[in-house]
């Protein structure tokens, strides 16, 4: 009972800062609501017992990444939005037919699905059992993972520099 | 219960560090603090709240209202929130109900620490733009920008400390440094080899929590004041609450990470033993601490914007890593 | 005991609202936004059906997907500056044009 209430008050949050983050014309207030969203993800984790997961979800999605989308949107000064025709056209056709496809895959699934019941904490992902996991089958693609990373951080700094920076550092050798 | 208990002693903790600091820094300027109000101007905090209640709270025009009157808010929830998995004393067993001193002992405190500090971006970043005036703006970005980059190497310091002790709850991070060597040095992970990371952590804990010499962002002379420029009355007072509750909370974390949290050499009657003296050592580690940020604070002149940031990025992080593989070599070739 | 139906419930619908905003959308920030909401409706199917099936592995792919998803982020925020700093607009009906 604790399980389902729990589950069904911050769904109903990530419902709504969804549905927020369409109808908001401004795109920090969009941010706002999805870092709500985020939030109220890691505590479904945290229901499913992934303990570690929720906290990095908070740490890396919601503290790290979504600050990096705020930064840019306090940076690039981002107003709100226009209506131009052609944003007319995709919410006239755009949003019944995104009702129609959901409501179309929720049927099925309900429908057709014979999964059962998940208890609360069901997995308990402790750090330590990830960690076994991580470090030891999946070390390839975490190795993988880091590079991609790392080609990220430079592709971003050379993306964002200023035109006379990069003219700089070519001229310096 | 315990909640409200911990949310009243917090805040008068924050209250008398404020008083705190400016006795220090008068002192350590040749001048007295705040004398009038009560004895040694003990009382200066109930007049400074009693100030801000009085003042005018006005709300400039060209804010952004909504987020105007948030950011505050979350500062100050967020700075009070991670106080709850701190633990103050061994668990209290009085007659067959035990306690832990601390709201929740939860598998993943740290990181739980660790979340609540990066979320405490928003507030900085939030106040600074909602204000709608270039010298909040750039005052919140360069806060932001700054408490991003020194979260990193906040993180990886302690993870040397993680390594020593094998588990993410506070409370048993602080059961691994019991016992002492040879009789007198206790075994406190900052002995255990962890002293490059306890500086490492200093210095990026006074980033986090934009303090001097990492104060720019809101320093009285650059910028008007920062982030917190349009702020006046109960905001501002909120605004500097949620600094002085950060600063507490490092505090506390130095001590339980580093120095042993509640342990100290313990004597008298059993009841004592387990409730008092714990306690008692611990408030006076976390003072030290206080002391400690009091101190540099009245004697380092403050870093220019990009020194800071080179600071973070090329010496601090690699020397955390540093840190983090020299002592994962260790324990690998000692077990 | 909430039945596994509800949680994938709730993934589809994040990731259908994140579909929805990524067409209706003209801002280029928020169309960003929409995909990592859609990143977010996956890894919540991913970790109920590791709670499910009781294997771990799908919480350790969560983290593949977050790693990913955080570098993507980086990149296309370098992106849409460099893009800002030459169209000086951030409306996706007026970026439609190979050459300025």
């Amino acid at each position: 009972m604790l399980h389902l209430s729990l589950f069904l008050i911050f769904g109903a949050i990530c419902i709504t800062g969804a549905i927020n983050l369409l109808v908001q014309r401004h795109p920090i207030n969009s941010a706002l609501s999805l870092v709500v969203v985020m939030g109220s993800l890691a505590v479904e984790y945290l229901l499913l017992g992934a303990e570690f997961v929720a906290a990095v979800q908070v740490i890396v999605y919601a503290g790290a990444v979504m600050v990096l989308f705020v930064f840019v949107i306090m940076l690039l000064n981002a107003g709100e939005e226009e209506q131009t025709s052609g944003s007319r056209v995709a919410i006239l056709f755009g949003i019944p037919g995104m009702i129609i496809g959901s409501v179309l895959l929720a049927w099925v699934l309900v429908a057709r699905s014979g999964t059962g019941e998940v208890a609360l904490g069901a997995l308990p992902g402790s750090p330590r059992s990830i960690a076994r996991l991580l470090f030891r089958d999946f070390l390839l693609p975490f190795e993988v993972t880091s590079v991609l990373v790392l080609i990220a951080i430079m592709g971003a700094v050379v993306l964002a520099a200023r035109p006379e920076a990069v003219e700089h550092t070519k001229k310096e050798g | 219960m315990k909640i409200v208990l911990t949310i009243f002693i917090l805040l008068t903790a924050v209250a008398y560090s404020v008083w705190l600091e400016r006795k220090v820094v008068g002192h350590m300027q040749n001048r007295w603090g705040p004398t009038r109000v009560g004895p040694f101007g003990l009382l200066q905090p109930l007049a400074d709240g009693l100030k801000f209640i009085f003042k005018e709270d006005l709300t400039p025009p060209h804010v952004y209202k909504p987020l105007y009157i948030a950011a505050p808010m979350l500062a100050v929830v967020f700075a009070l929130t991670s106080i709850s998995v701190i633990p103050i004393g061994n668990a209290i067993t009085v007659g067959k109900f035990s306690t832990p001193l601390q709201i929740t002992d939860v598998n993943i405190g740290l990181l739980v620490v660790l979340g609540i500090t990066s979320l405490g971006v928003y507030g900085v970043a939030l106040a600074g733009w909602s204000s709608n005036s270039k010298y909040s703006l750039l005052g919140g970005l360069r806060a932001s920008a700054q408490m991003v980059s020194y979260e990193i190497s906040l993180g990886l310091s302690l993870i040397g400390v993680l390594i020593l002790s094998g588990s993410l709850s506070l409370r048993e991070i602080v059961l691994a440094q019991q016992g002492t060597y040879f009789g007198f040095i206790p075994r406190w992970f900052f002995f255990q080899g962890q002293c490059f990371a306890f500086f490492v952590y200093l210095t990026s804990a006074y980033a986090e929590t934009n303090r001097i010499p990492f104060d720019l962002p809101e320093a009285e002379t650059e910028l008007v004041a920062g982030y917190h420029t349009e702020y006046s009355s109960m905001k501002f007072a909120m605004f500097f609450m949620a600094e002085y509750a950060n600063m507490i909370t490092v505090a506390c974390l130095a001590t339980i990470l580093f120095f042993g949290g509640w342990l100290g050499p313990m004597f008298g009657p059993a009841w004592l033993q387990q409730t008092v003296l714990p306690v008692l050592y611990f408030i006076a580690k976390v003072f030290v601490f206080i002391f400690v940020y009091i101190w540099v604070r009245g004697t380092l002149p403050r870093f220019r914007y990009d020194q800071l940031m080179a600071f973070g990025w090329k010496y601090l992080l690699p020397l955390a890593i540093a840190n983090l593989v020299i002592t994962a070599l260790i324990v690998a070739l000692r077990s | 005991m909430v039945p596994l139906n509800y949680y994938l419930l709730l993934s589809g619908f994040l990731f259908a609202c994140g579909v929805a905003g990524f067409l209706i959308k003209r801002n280029i920030i928020t169309i960003f936004m929409s995909i990592e909401l859609m990143l977010n409706g996956v890894n919540l199917s991913f970790v109920a059906f590791a709670a499910h099936w009781h294997a771990l592995s799908g919480q350790i792919f969560v983290f593949f997907v977050m790693v990913v998803a955080a570098a993507e982020a980086a990149v296309g925020l370098a992106i849409i500056i460099a893009v800002y700093r030459t169209r000086e607009t951030l409306n996706v009906d007026q970026v439609n044009l190979l050459k300025l």
